[in-house]
C-alpha cells in the first residue's frame, strides 16, 4: 500500500480499487490540482479495476474540484477503468452529470491545419484579385453615381452633406493650424542649416514657400484627413452595417452609394481644397516665425522674399493635388467602411485598413503627380 | 387596390419560393426549399439558432442572392428581374429588421419620411403628418424628433415597424420581432401584425422561435431543420404541434417537452 500527496489529494490502491482521498478546500484561486499523479496510478501495477472516491475530510469546494474531477473521468474512460462516483457528495455527482449529458459534438472541434506554402501563395492571389475586382467595381459604381449627382438625379440629403463639411472642413482647422505651423518651422531650420553656411539665410523663404506650397501643404493636410476622417468614415459605415442600416436603405431602394459614400466624397472634395489653401498660410507663417526670430530676417523682407519665390503655377498645384488626395481618402474611408464584417472588431479593422489604404493611395498619387508635374515642366 | 383585388381572387400565391439553396461559398447551409405563401397569410419561419432563417429572410427580400433556385413575387420573377423591376417590388415591401436598424442620424420622424419623400409627391408638412400617423400606430406618439439612440430598445423595433408600414406595403417582413421585448409588448406587437393584415391584408413573414407568437399570429409557416438542411415539415403551426411526427419538430414546437408522448 502506497500513498501519494500532492495538494489536497491523495491516491490510495485497497486491492484492486484506487480511493481518491479528496480533502481541505478546493477553490479556484487556490489553483488546481494535477491529475499527473493519477495517471501514473492507473499505469502501475497492479491493474486498478475501479476509481472510488472518500470525501469525508472535505470541507467546501467549487469548479475546481469539478474540473480535477472531470480530467479523472476523462482519464480513466481512457483506459476502460470505471468510475464509481458513489463517494462524492450529490451536489457534485449532479454538475458532473451535467456537464457529461450532452456528448462531445463531432466535427466541433477546429484543428489548427498546417497551410502549406504554396496553397497560401494561391488563396492570398484569389484574394488579391477579388479585392481588386471590388475595388475596381466600386470605383466605376462611384464614376456612375458622379455622373447622376451632375445630372441632379442623384439622391441624398443635404442636410447630411452640410454637416459633413462642417465635420471635415472648420472642425478640422485646429489640427491642420498646429501640424503645419510646425512642419512650416521644421522645413525653416533643416534649411537655415545648411543656407546659413553661405549668408544666404534669406532663401529660407524660398525653400519654405515653394515647398509648401507645392507639395507639403497638400500632402500633410492629406495624410491628417486620411487619420482623423478616412477612419471615421469607415467607421460610422461599418457601424451602420452591423445595425443593418445599410440593408435598410438597400430594401427601401436608396443606393448606399449615393446616400453615404456621395455626400462625404463631395464634402471632402470642397473642403480639401480650402484646408490646403489654408494649410499653406500657416506653414509659411511657421517659416516666417523662425526667419524672423532666429535668421534675423524682418517680417517685410521674409514677406517680399516669399512672393517672389512663388508662382500661381505652385499654389494651383499644390490646390489640384489636395482635391485628388480628398477623393482618394473619402473613396478609401467609404470602401472600406461597406467591405467591413458585421462584428465591433470587424469595424475597427475596418478603419484601421481605412487609414492605410489612404495614406498608400496618397504617397503613391504623389509620385505620380511629381513624375507628371515633371514632365510637364510645371 | 383593384391589382391586388384581382391576384386576390387568382389562383397565382402571393409570393412563391422554388427550390431555394442558399450556400456561403462551399458550404450549403439549406437547400431545396419550395413553399408558397397566400395573401393574407401570416406566414412563420422557424427554426431552431444557426438554422438559416434569418438567411432565408434575407434572400426573399434580395440582400442575399441565392445559390440556385428562385423567388417569384405573384407572376414576377424576383431572383432574375432587373434593377428596376427589382425597386418596383421592393416598394410594396416592407421589413422590421432584427434591431430594428433605424437610420442613426435621422430622426424618428425622418426615418419614415424618407421612403416616402422617395416614392410619393407630398409635401413635407404632409409627409411629417404621414410620420406622426405612423409613430401612433405603433405607440409611440410625440416621439416624432427623437433620435434612434435616444429611445429604447422596445422602442427602436416598434419605430422600425412603423418606418416599414410607411408605404402601406402588400408585404410586410419580420426579423425576430418579439426578440429583446418584454412579454407583453410582445403580445402587443403580435396584436399589431394580426391587426394589419386584416384591416389592410398585408401579407406577413415572420421570422421567429418565439413560440407563444407562432401559436398566436401564425396560420401557415414552415419548420428548417438545421440537420437535413431543408424544410421537413410545412402547415398551420397548431396542426403541426397536434399531429407532427418528427420528434425533433414536436419537441421544438412544445419546448423539448414531449420527448415520450
Amino acid at each position: 500500500m502506497k500513498a501519494t500527496v500532492t495538494n489536497q489529494v491523495s491516491f490510495e490502491r485497497v486491492g484492486g480499487v484506487l480511493l481518491v482521498s479528496l480533502a481541505g478546500r478546493w477553490q479556484l484561486r487556490r489553483g488546481l490540482a494535477s491529475s499527473k499523479v493519477l495517471e501514473k496510478e492507473l499505469q502501475g501495477l497492479p491493474r486498478i479495476t475501479r476509481v472510488a472516491f472518500d470525501t469525508e475530510r472535505l470541507n467546501n469546494w467549487d469548479s475546481s474540484i469539478l474540473t480535477f474531477l472531470a480530467t479523472v473521468s476523462d482519464v480513466a474512460r481512457q483506459r476502460g477503468v470505471p468510475v464509481d462516483p458513489a463517494g462524492l457528495p450529490p451536489g457534485i455527482h449532479r454538475l458532473l452529470d451535467l456537464a457529461e449529458a450532452v456528448p462531445e459534438r463531432a466535427g466541433a472541434r477546429q484543428e489548427a491545419r498546417q497551410v502549406p506554402l504554396l496553397e497560401r501563395i494561391g488563396t492570398g492571389t484569389f484574394a488579391l484579385a477579388g479585392s481588386a475586382g471590388e475595388l475596381l467595381s466600386f470605383v466605376g459604381d462611384m464614376a456612375i453615381t458622379l455622373v447622376r449627382l451632375f445630372r441632379m438625379k442623384a439622391r441624398y440629403r443635404a442636410s447630411d452633406l452640410f454637416l459633413l463639411i462642417q465635420q471635415c472642413g472648420p472642425q478640422a482647422l485646429p489640427i491642420v493650424t498646429l501640424i503645419s505651423f510646425l512642419v512650416g518651422v521644421i522645413l525653416a531650420f533643416v534649411g537655415a542649416v545648411q543656407l546659413k553656411q553661405f549668408g544666404a539665410q534669406i532663401y529660407v523663404a524660398n525653400l519654405v514657400g515653394v515647398a509648401m506650397l507645392r507639395e507639403m501643404g497638400a500632402m500633410m493636410t492629406a495624410i491628417l484627413m486620411a487619420g482623423r476622417t478616412g477612419a471615421a468614415f469607415a467607421a460610422q459605415i461599418g457601424t451602420m452595417k452591423v445595425t443593418q442600416e445599410i440593408d435598410a436603405f438597400t430594401t427601401v431602394g436608396l443606393s448606399p452609394l449615393e446616400f453615404l459614400v456621395l455626400p462625404r466624397t463631395v464634402a471632402l472634395i470642397l473642403m480639401m481644397p480650402l484646408l490646403c489653401l489654408y494649410a499653406d498660410l500657416v506653414g509659411i507663417a511657421g517659416g516666417a516665425a523662425i526667419g524672423v526670430g532666429m535668421l534675423d530676417l524682418s517680417w517685410k523682407t521674409y514677406f517680399q522674399q516669399t512672393v517672389d519665390a512663388v508662382s500661381l503655377t505652385d499654389l494651383a498645384g499644390g490646390v489640384f493635388k489636395s482635391c485628388v488626395y480628398g477623393v482618394l481618402i473619402a473613396l478609401a474611408g467609404c470602401l472600406r467602411g461597406l467591405q467591413s464584417g458585421t462584428s465591433s472588431s470587424a469595424v475597427g479593422d475596418a478603419a484601421t485598413s481605412a487609414v492605410v489604404t489612404g495614406i498608400v493611395a496618397i504617397i503613391v498619387a504623389c509620385g505620380v503627380f511629381a513624375v507628371v508635374f515633371y514632365v510637364l515642366g510645371i | 387596390m383593384t391589382e391586388g383585388a384581382i391576384a386576390e381572387t387568382g389562383t397565382i400565391p402571393h409570393i412563391a419560393v422554388r427550390d431555394l439553396t442558399m450556400a456561403f461559398g462551399s458550404f450549403v447551409l439549406m437547400h431545396d426549399l419550395t413553399f408558397t405563401i397566400n395573401h393574407g397569410d401570416v406566414f412563420i419561419i422557424m427554426g431552431g439558432s444557426g438554422s438559416g432563417k434569418s438567411t432565408l429572410l434575407r434572400h426573399m427580400i434580395g440582400l442575399t442572392e441565392p445559390a440556385r433556385g428562385e423567388i417569384f413575387y405573384d407572376a414576377t420573377n424576383f431572383t432574375r428581374s432587373s434593377g428596376t423591376e427589382r425597386q418596383q417590388i421592393l416598394q410594396r415591401i416592407g421589413v422590421l429588421f432584427q434591431s430594428g436598424a433605424l437610420w442613426s442620424a435621422m430622426t424618428l420622424a425622418e426615418n419614415i419620411g424618407l421612403p416616402l419623400e422617395e416614392y410619393t409627391d407630398l409635401s413635407p408638412a404632409e409627409i411629417r403628418d404621414v410620420a406622426s400617423l405612423k409613430l401612433a400606430l405603433v405607440g409611440l406618439k410625440g416621439f416624432e424628433d427623437y433620435y434612434p439612440s435616444q429611445i429604447s430598445g422596445g422602442m427602436q423595433k416598434r419605430a422600425g415597424l412603423a418606418r416599414a408600414m410607411a408605404l402601406d406595403p402588400r408585404i410586410l417582413f419580420f426579423d425576430e420581432p418579439s426578440a429583446g421585448l418584454d412579454p407583453i409588448t410582445a403580445r402587443l406587437l403580435d396584436e399589431l401584425i394580426l391587426e394589419l393584415r386584416d384591416s389592410l391584408g398585408t401579407t406577413v413573414v415572420v421570422v421567429t422561435h418565439d413560440l407563444a407568437s407562432i401559436f398566436t399570429i401564425g396560420n401557415n409557416s414552415i419548420y428548417l431543420d438545421s440537420d437535413s438542411r431543408t424544410i421537413t415539415a410545412s402547415g398551420p403551426p397548431n396542426e403541426l404541434r397536434a399531429h407532427a411526427q418528427d420528434s425533433k419538430l414536436r419537441s421544438f414546437l412544445t419546448r423539448g417537452g414531449t420527448h415520450n408522448p
